[in-house]
């Protein structure tokens, strides 16, 4: 490699896409990710935590049937079942007859609530528009211990598996600028984390590092992620489930329920390197290199973690 | 394994491509530049002659058989009345016209459209050696004599031939020259006298007629010219000057010095030759060419289809490199636009538009489009009837801008029908979202991603060269297939990416 970034091993959209996606990622398999309703049951099915589902939309005539299916519930989530980039999700904070207000605090009428599902099962979020379904589900109540570095909306996390081996990962904090939302490109702020520990590192926005939360002002580096070994097992275990060799596994920490499993995708960003500080290439052909291919989960975990701590077995350096 | 196949696949393209495509230029002679025009000669003998009683007339008259260097598009005879047949004897093509009751004026035409085919042209086979010969005194000594000097002079037959006719037209300078050029009073005889003396040398030599293809109103005389075999292929002289070779503008007519016509039963013949030069496109002289030989290349050419279907077939040829500009700024730069090949289809509408107007037409559109979109927003209506009647608006929005522009006396707006309407909504409707979701910045950007892309296409698929290069050769579209499988294998960077992370690529580990 001839430039900076080769020699930093910054894995680019090409290579990710032609040796990566397209060769660890079979066709056929993409709408266990793509589409959430899916994910969902299949990871219920494998054990592994996720947000409760109340119930899904499938045309615009179940559209009166969310009253029903929220009754119980102060707060809950719509989102497109094949959304993409956190594009069409509403999170509703509370509702009282006809009125819900949203997390960020304003307020949304039936009506509007209703057109915003219309078009969303209309296809309007979902790629090449075609119908889809709306998922309603519990709204996650974070851990407060992201408080002071988040904005509204819910932090995640962002775990790198490659053949079942979490290889690298990211807090994603929403800020004012990303609505709440925990997209980078929507201007969420992402923070790299060790992946042996749990411990944040390093922040940016967009592609520019940062050291504080730009609405907070909080330290970003030096967070302890809880349940950190929980979530690494359950990134983990996305691989058997899916059988996808090349995935981003988003996780929530929920106050009461631990780490939850969000949503997958077989095509994820690699903003991860800049928050990292690192790229991706070393990490991944030492796992293609290395890597015992027959490993339960936890012990693929383990062996990552075991890589991180010994100097010699050359993981980071590449 | 799967990159050797990817590989041999693109050498493979890229070879059937090229090699298909360097035939038709090489052989066929299709043109590699568009406007290239090539020279044909039209070369007209017209044989005159009168018969004053009712009577039979036979005439013949020599045609050029296979000239060196020359090959025949076309021949026609004109010849009212007239019975022709034509036929090969020894060397020479002779046609034969013949009448049976003609009286007064006579006019024969014959026409033949030639071109320089540097490979073409069939020479005779080697004639025998001829035998010595005798000359009277005191002329078969001077002839002795010439030879010995001419062949102390020479090293090899062609350096021979061309002393010898140096010694004859200076003959001043050589006593048996001298006696021996009184034989002859004219260029003809000089040229017999020339192949006498080389008979003396045992040379085998003819003399044979020659036209000058040059772009004369007047007419041209067949001119005697020189053959000499010296044992491996013939050799041609210009028995005047002793000057050596055949030039590219003289079309050997007939391979002997008898007369180019011959007429029984008439009077008075004359034969005019005229010859002029046409220029004409290299392209349809190619078709030509290849239609005389009964090529697959013509019988599979583009200018076989109808004109309207070769139209829609310019255009469509040209979408590929379009394609290359958007692989190039979508994987190679990293420039985001809306929809794949949506640029493409834009630089094709800016080709009915021109490019100015057609930016203008774009931004218009694509903002009037946008602030109907946000206007219905607040309808809030269902998503196809939305997207329904966006469309009809856009539709609508061309029609007032074409109006205006008429008004305002710009032919330009007129010419825009093929405006990809359905994929100018689809534009309106991704960027209303994306401004919607994302922010007016990210739709901005993906507008002028689209904008520039497209353009740029545009300059490239309005490149001449190109757009004659894959509609002759659409061929070559094949080696640009391996291009595009190749490019599908590129897992380096993108120049965008370079900035992109740039953070990472400080100091080196």
């Amino acid at each position: 490699m001839l430039t900076a970034i080769g020699r930093a091993g910054v894995l680019g959209i090409n290579r990710r896409n032609g040796d990566f996606v397209m060769r660890y990622n079979k066709r056929s398999l993409y709408p266990l990710v793509d589409d959430k309703l899916i994910t969902k049951k299949l990871a219920q099915e494998n054990g592994i935590p996720v947000p409760q589902l109340f119930g899904s939309l499938d045309t615009p005539r179940d559209i009166p049937s969310l009253n029903d299916l929220v009754a119980q519930q102060q707060s809950f989530v719509v989102k497109p079942s094949h959304g993409s980039g956190g594009d069409g999700i509403v999170v509703i904070d509370s509702h009282r007859g006809r009125r819900f207000w949203t997390c960020g605090g304003s307020v949304l009428l039936w009506a509007e609530l209703a057109h915003h599902l219309e078009n969303t099962l209309g296809g309007q979020y979902s790629l090449g528009g075609h119908p889809d379904r709306v998922m309603v589900e519990y709204r996650v109540k974070f851990d407060p211990m992201f408080n002071p570095v988040s904005y509204l909306g819910v932090p995640d996390i962002r775990i790198i598996v490659f053949l079942g081996f979490p290889v690298m990962a990211m807090l994603r904090l929403p800020t004012r600028r990303s609505g709440g939302k925990a997209n980078l490109h929507q201007g969420a702020v992402g923070a790299g984390i060790d992946i042996a520990y749990g411990k944040t590192v390093h922040g940016v926005i967009g592609n520019n590092n940062t050291d504080e939360h730009p609405d907070t002002g909080a330290a970003i580096g030096g967070l302890e992620v809880p349940y950190w070994q929980q979530m690494l097992s359950i990134a983990a275990r996305c691989y058997e489930m899916t059988g996808l060799g090349y995935l981003g596994v988003d996780l929530v920490l929920d106050e009461h329920l631990g780490p939850l499993m969000l949503e997958l995708n077989a095509r994820p960003g690699l903003n991860i390197q800049i928050a990292n500080a690192a790229g991706l290439l070393p990490r991944l052909e030492y796992v293609q290199q290395h890597a015992e291919p027959a490993l339960l989960p936890e012990d693929r975990v383990a062996w990552i973690q075991s890589l991180v701590n010994d100097r010699t077995a050359g993981w980071q350096s590449g | 394994m799967n990159r050797r196949h990817l590989y041999a696949l693109s050498a493979l393209l890229i070879a059937s491509g090229l090699s298909v495509a360097i035939y038709k230029h090489r052989v066929l002679g299709y043109p590699l530049l568009p406007e290239e025009s090539a020279s044909l000669w039209s070369i007209e003998g017209h044989l005159t002659f009168e018969r004053h009683t009712v009577g039979p007339v036979k005439a013949r008259l020599k045609l050029p058989h296979d000239p060196p260097g020359f090959r025949i598009l076309r021949e026609d005879f004109v010849s009212r009345g007239y019975g022709l047949t034509t036929e090969i004897v020894d060397d020479e093509r002779i046609a034969m016209w013949a009448v049976r009751r003609a009286n007064g004026q006579q006019s024969l035409y014959y026409r033949a459209t030639v071109y320089r085919d540097r490979a073409a042209g069939e020479l005779p086979a080697q004639p025998p050696f001829p035998e010595a010969l005798e000359l009277e005194p005191p002329f078969n000594e001077a002839l002795a004599a010439l030879l010995d000097t001419v062949r102390a002079e020479s090293a090899d037959v062609a350096t021979f031939v061309s002393a010898l006719l140096k010694r004859l037209s200076l003959p001043a300078a050589d006593t048996n020259a001298q006696l021996l050029s009184t034989l002859a009073t004219d260029d003809f005889e000089r040229a017999q006298l020339a192949v006498t003396l080389l008979t003396g040398a045992r040379i085998p030599a003819r003399v044979v007629q020659v036209v000058q293809l040059l772009n004369s109103p007047h007419t041209v005389d067949a001119r005697p010219w020189l053959a000499i075999h010296n044992g491996n292929e013939w050799l041609f002289f210009d028995p005047v000057s002793g000057a050596s070779g055949l030039e590219s503008n003289l079309l050997l007519w007939s391979w002997d010095s008898a007369p180019l016509y011959e007429v029984d039963g008439g009077i008075g013949e004359k034969l005019e030759i005229a010859v002029s030069a046409r220029t004409e496109d290299a392209l349809s002289l190619a078709e030509r060419r290849a239609t005389a030989r009964d090529s697959a290349a013509v019988q599979y050419s583009l200018f076989q289809l109808p004109i309207p279907t070769q139209a829609v077939y310019e255009v469509l040829l040209m979408i590929p490199i379009g394609a290359i500009v958007i692989v190039f700024m979508r994987n190679f730069v990293g420039v985001k636009t809306f929809g794949t090949f949506l640029p493409v289809l834009v630089a094709l509408a800016f080709r009915e538009s021109r490019l100015i107007s057609g930016v203008l037409l774009f931004a218009l559109l694509v903002s009037a489009g946008l602030a109907v979109r946000f206007y219905l927003e607040r309808l809030r209506l269902l998503l196809v009837p939305r997207l329904a009647a966006i469309l009809t608006v856009v539709v609508l929005l061309m029609l007032f801008f074409s109006l205006l522009f008429h008004r305002l006396g710009i032919v330009t707006g007129l010419s825009v029908a093929l405006f990809p309407m359905v994929i100018m909504t689809m534009v309106i409707e991704r960027m209303s979202i994306v401004w919607d979701e994302r922010g007016p910045m990210e739709a901005i950007k993906g507008g002028l991603g689209t904008l520039v892309v497209a353009m740029l296409a545009y300059v490239v698929m309005g490149i001449d060269v190109l757009e004659h290069l894959v509609f002759v050769f659409p061929e070559l579209l094949l080696p640009l297939l391996a291009g595009f499988l190749l490019a599908g294998r590129y897992t380096g960077y993108r120049l965008s990416e370079l900035a992109r992370f740039r953070a990472l690529g400080g100091p080196a580990k």
